[in-house]
């Protein structure tokens, strides 16, 4: 166990160096400097500014410089917010974070009981209602997904009852949380209930449960201690990069749905070429994913002693 | 009992013609696939919707009678079906099949020109993806070893950063256009691609057939390239069209961040974008773009589980 964790943990540290390498290098070779339209700004002054955030230095030393100062969690400060970009991550990302938090558990959870219930009830119009979330799910892109959402559970809704039952803009309210979650969540909702139906069926035609049926076992018993338990297992390997899905999905949902997000700022400092802005966010979100993926690799490790052996 | 006598029965002679001749006609197994994969109905359907949006892509923006960058200012907005009246279509009977955007430009021609930039990204990128990720896992399935190691964990640390940040970061310091999005999809779009062909070669390589190549003295890339390859062929067909709604879904979101085709061009993930502005008044400027993005994923979706079904029975539920 602990040379697996231990592997596992060095390809995370390499993937997130890797990834500020890549960050870092890119961001030098953008066209343009943030200074390029500041016609008031010339000379010494220019020289001043430059020397303020470490552009008069050499490339090389300010990737390590670049590189010290993300390992202690400084990520720079913005040059259009004049902020620093550590703080402006930290009070948005709760807001994505939130949504996030939301739309997965709503995704893991229905996800999870739609496909066991299509499995069970292969063939009934509850397979059939999984099926058809499933299409819907990997054939309509989130954020086309939140618009309709706002126009037909918003608006037409509105038209239809009196009263805005889901609101379609801002954060806050419970009830503002409901259409921007659904809207995330789909996509990965469909890929959990499939994946939990086959799984599922897979274990329900296995010979334990025949004995479990054979011995007299409930219905319920027989699902709840022998097929779930087992069935969820293929599900857990792709939490991961469901993590990874929902949280770029919140990039575009946020702007849609006017959320004052992390996303918002990402594509917002990509229009401002605001270097560090974006250099941070992506530094941010890539090691928080690598963290998920490395949390869920674990988890699994533990939950499923086979996959140590290959560690 | 009746007795049978001999004289009742006539012996004709051999005929070994006959005798070994083959029933039925003999089928490789490409023929067998399409077989049960044209008998698969939704697939069937799936494939027709896709020949459909290709062929309305490429012939519709030809014969329709508006460019597709053609603004009519005297009807912005039109609703679906409105006769134009406009510059040299007055009288002629011209119609709006989609209606106008807020410019006035005609949404039937820029739906199906948006179709061919959107298709062909899509389209190659997977071809590129195709070549990238065979050749690399091709060679890190067959030669095994150190080889193998270095490669996969080259792999797998790409793999944990996200992909979409790393197309965001190629295309902010790449000159927008077409070929950017492709080459920016396709730099980290072959890796699932290469690790399938890795396992396939794995596992094919341990068989008879590979050991006589071998054996007969043939070099290491004709063993891939004759040998492994065209036995990893079924599965790849059906990564790749699995693989092109992923990169529709890509080419769209990108466009919603502002990082997609420049104007004056347009793809549906553009057209999208721009609906979703003024969906609220004017819905079928989001409705239609949006049911091609989905349509289309959704039939390349399809036709990649029906394919699977007819390359490998075994796997269907």
């Amino acid at each position: 166990m602990l040379k697996y964790t231990l592997k596992r943990l060095g390809y995370a540290v390499l993937t997130l160096l890797v990834l500020i390498t890549l960050t870092f290098f890119m961001m030098r070779m953008l066209p343009g400097d943030p200074f390029l339209g500041d016609k008031t700004v010339t000379g010494a002054a220019l020289e001043n500014m430059k020397a303020k955030y470490g552009l008069d230095k050499p490339v090389i030393v300010q990737y390590f410089i670049y590189l010290g100062n993300c390992v202690r969690g400084d990520l720079g400060t913005s040059i259009t917010y004049n902020k620093d970009v550590m703080d402006i991550i930290s009070e948005a990302f709760l807001v994505s974070a939130d949504l996030g938090i939301r739309a997965l558990i709503f995704a893991v959870i229905a996800g999870i009981l739609l496909g066991m219930v299509a499995a069970v009830k292969r063939g009934s119009a509850w397979d059939s209602l999984s099926m058809f979330i499933a299409m819907i799910g990997v054939s309509v892109p989130s954020f086309i997904m939140g618009a309709l959402f706002q126009y037909f559970l918003g608006l037409q809704l509105r038209k239809l009852l009196g009263f805005a039952l889901f609101p379609i803009q801002g954060w806050g309210d419970f009830s503002k949380t409901i259409l921007p979650s659904f809207a995330l969540g789909l996509g990965s909702l469909a890929t959990v209930s499939r994946l939990m139906r086959t799984s599922m069926l897979d274990v329900l035609n296995q010979d334990y449960i025949k004995t479990a049926k054979a011995k007299g076992l409930s219905q319920t018993k027989i699902i709840i201690r022998h097929t779930v338990r087992n069935a969820i297992m293929p599900v857990l390997t792709i939490l991961g990069p469901t993590v990874a899905s929902v949280l770029t999905g919140t990039f575009v949902i946020e702007s849609i749905f006017n959320i004052p997000g992390l996303g918002k700022y990402f594509v917002m400092s990509i229009k401002d070429l605001d270097y560090t802005m974006i250099s941070g966010t992506t530094v941010f979100y890539g090691a928080l994913l690598i963290l998920c993926t490395l949390v869920v690799d674990l988890l699994y490790g533990f939950i499923d002693p086979r996959v140590k052996l290959e560690g | 009992m009746e007795h049978i006598g001999r004289e009742r029965f006539e012996y004709i002679g051999e005929n070994a013609k006959e005798r070994e001749a083959i029933s039925r006609p003999s089928l490789t197994f490409m023929q067998d696939a399409m077989r049960r994969l044209v008998k698969n109905k939704v697939a069937l359907v799936c494939g027709v919707i896709l020949v459909l949006m290709i062929i309305a892509s490429i012939a519709a923006p030809m014969i329709c009678p508006f460019d597709f960058r053609e603004q009519h200012y005297g009807h912005t907005n039109a609703p679906m079906m409105t006769v134009c009246d406009q510059q040299d279509s007055a009288g002629a009977g011209h119609v709006h099949i989609f209606g106008t955007d807020t410019l006035g430009r005609d949404m039937f021609s820029r739906v199906w020109m948006g179709g061919r930039v959107s298709l062909t990204i899509a389209i190659v990128s997977a071809i590129i993806d195709f070549f990238l990720g065979v050749l690399y896992g091709g060679i890190s399935g067959y030669f095994g070893g150190t080889t193998d190691i270095i490669m996969m964990r080259i792999l797998e640390i790409i793999n944990g950063i996200p992909y979409l940040i790393i197309v965001i970061l190629l295309m902010m310091i790449l000159t927008p256009g077409m070929g950017t999005i492709i080459v920016a999809y396709s730099l980290v779009g072959w890796i699932p691609m290469a690790r399938l062909v890795r396992g396939q070669v794995v596992a094919l390589k341990e068989q008879e057939f590979i050991s006589a190549a071998e054996a007969l003295g043939a070099k290491p890339s004709r063993i891939i390239i004759k040998h492994l390859l065209p036995n990893t062929l079924s599965v790849v067909i059906v990564r790749i069209t699995l693989s092109i709604p992923s990169a529709i879904f890509s080419e769209a979101y990108l466009s919603y961040v502002g990082l997609g085709v420049p104007l004056p061009m347009c793809s549906w993930g553009s057209l999208a974008q721009a609906g979703i502005e003024n969906f609220r008044v004017y819905p079928s400027q989001l409705m239609i773009p949006a049911i091609c993005i989905s349509l289309t994923m959704l039939a390349f979706n399809m036709l990649g589980d029906g394919m699977r079904d007819a390359f490998d029975p075994k796997l269907r539920r």
